[in-house]
């Protein structure tokens, strides 16, 4: 079973490389590294305690922390959805800590909700045209992208927001499209 | 659903939050609600069935709130997403 000491290990660790700081209120700090240990417990991975988790990792995989949105996140804001990763100038003090607008898109906040009944127990239609949260996991189609810039590949549905490595913007990711050609 | 009733001295508004068990920001406006004596109820939605939370999510859309916790419906009317304590003590006049 994972441990506390071991989720704020992680946690501290990828602050450091990425530059980040970790949130400076040591109890909500607290309350985040508890959350993120209790949805590994649940779900079997670190989905982000202030979302909502559909417990599918491929549902959730943007938002298993650190999540898709970090980045340009702590970029614009200064901090994560959930603040547990924090710029310098916040970390300080200097600009204070603010909840950050949902940078996930809609459709992806949608498959989250009732994933088990989408099509059956629904008491009525819904009356309007809006994203249903009908779409399951076996219909995420997975692609190959590649950032132009220093050669990452990730298999993702949509490319990140920033590569991880060498944080090109998404823009620079291009799909890698595989032809077979057999011929005898 | 499992609907938790926290008492409060000031029961002049109607206050329901759709929570996140695991939520540090939800835990906060908790707390802030209970310190300002106010009276509310609050949903973990995370803890409820597939059913409720389909419900839950057509219900906050339905009042023109976004699908971000905490969402505070005030008076069944205002959702506040987000602990946004300005904009809570704004709308239950503290």
């Amino acid at each position: 079973m994972i441990t506390l000491e071991k989720v704020r290990q992680r946690a501290e660790s990828d602050a450091k490389t990425y530059g980040y700081y970790l949130h400076p209120d040591p109890d909500f700090l607290k309350d985040l590294l508890e959350g993120l240990k209790r949805n590994e417990e649940r779900y079997g991975y670190p989905s982000c305690p202030c979302r909502l988790a559909s417990g599918k990792f491929e549902l959730d995989r943007d938002i298993i922390c650190p999540c898709d949105y970090r980045d340009p996140d702590v970029q614009e804001y200064g901090a994560c959805y959930c603040a547990l990763y924090v710029r310098k100038d916040l970390y300080e003090g200097k600009t204070p800590i603010l909840p950050v607008p949902e940078r996930r898109p809609m459709e992806k906040q949608v498959r989250t909700y009732g994933t088990a009944v989408a099509q059956s127990a629904l008491e009525k239609p819904a009356e309007k045209a809006e994203v249903t949260p009908q779409e399951s996991a076996a219909e995420i189609k997975l692609k190959l992208w590649y950032c132009k810039q220093c050669g990452y590949v990730v298999f993702r549905e949509e490319p990140p927001y920033i590569c991880p490595i060498c944080k090109a913007k998404r823009e620079l990711f291009a799909e890698i499209k595989i032809h077979v050609d057999i011929r005898g | 659903m499992d609907i938790v009733k926290v008492s409060g001295k000031n029961n002049k508004h109607k206050v329901l939050m759709y929570a996140i068990s695991t939520c540090a920001w939800c835990k906060m406006a908790k707390n802030f609600l209970k310190n300002n004596h106010i009276e509310y109820e609050y949903i973990d939605v995370d803890l409820c069935s597939e059913e409720d939370k389909e419900k839950i999510r057509q219900d906050i859309l339905k009042r023109g709130g976004h699908l971000s916790y905490p969402a505070i419906v005030i008076d069944d009317k205002i959702v506040i997403n987000g602990f946004r304590k300005d904009k809570i003590s704004e709308a239950l006049e503290i």
